[in-house]
């Protein structure tokens, strides 16, 4: 229960965060990869501001052994660097200089209304349940 | 044309960061928007109401700032709509193939200092810099 509400408060900040960073708008994302044209360094910035927070958050992390609420910790601790790692991110970010769009930021731009971000979201769970299936032989 | 936005991108990178350090502290996960959403196509009873959970959460974030603002976000979407079909199957297959995105690999897997998120990180930028400089540049989209 305690998770469950959690879960849903912190999904709340961060798409709360999304959106006042203005990563929910593809224009500002494209136009920060854009850095031959009209640069928007905005992106930068929030991811530095967001590293800025979540390095020493997790430093803290690190030192526990359970959540704050007395659960397991699911943390990954894989670090090969594979084909599926790399050819995965190159795929993904092809998508994603393409549309502007990536998982998050295409979630919470749902509720604005805007038609596309429907049509990509449902291209984006397709494109997942089509590497399920691969994945699963 | 978009307007650099200091102030709020760094309030807005902050508020991202914190919500990743708390759900690692509060559900021992990474708050990868990849994983929580293709980690539950098929998740078993148990672990899908924290997955629903994020993503109400996710959702309502937009029309939250909406409210304490008193301004709804504007977004344009300029791809045309075959183009964000392929996008979009690509972020998704993508993302899965990679095991992470932005959120997971870029904000959490770059926190904790992970060479596999590094890596993965730097893969999905110069792909993404480099679609987006041929069709602005090369092609003239």
């Amino acid at each position: 229960m305690a998770a469950t509400l959690s879960s849903l408060l912190i999904g709340l900040l961060f798409g709360a965060g999304l959106t006042v960073s203005g990563m929910i708008d593809p224009r500002k994302v494209l136009n920060f990869l854009d850095v031959a044209g009209h640069w928007d360094p905005t992106l930068g910035l929030v991811m530095g501001a967001a590293l800025a927070v979540a390095v020493p958050g997790f430093a803290l992390v690190r030192r526990r052994d359970a959540t704050l609420l007395g659960g397991a910790l699911r943390l990954p601790d894989r670090s090969d660097i594979d084909l599926r790692l790399i050819g995965g991110g190159v795929l993904f970010g092809v998508g994603w200089g393409l549309a502007g769009l990536c998982p998050g930021p295409a979630i919470a731009a749902l509720t604005t209304g805007v038609p596309g971000v429907a049509v990509f979201v449902v291209a984006m769970l397709a494109g997942m349940a089509v590497h399920r299936l691969i994945a699963r032989r | 044309m978009t307007d650099f936005t200091p102030l709020t991108g760094l309030i807005g990178g902050a508020m991202i960061g914190l919500a990743a350090v708390l759900f690692a502290l509060l559900n021992g996960r990474i708050a990868g928007i990849s994983g929580i959403l293709g980690g539950g196509l098929g998740a078993v009873a148990g672990d899908r109401l924290w997955r629903v959970a994020f993503i109400i959460g996710l959702l309502a974030g937009p029309p939250l700032v909406a409210a304490v603002t008193g301004s709804a976000p504007t977004i344009l979407v300029q791809a045309p709509l075959p183009v964000l079909i392929v996008a979009g199957l690509l972020v998704g297959f993508g993302t899965r193939l990679g095991n992470g995105c932005t959120s997971g690999h870029g904000v959490c897997g770059i926190a904790r200092g992970s060479r596999r998120s590094m890596a993965a990180t730097v893969a999905f930028f110069a792909s993404a810099l480099l679609v987006v400089h041929v069709i602005r540049h090369l092609l003239g989209a």
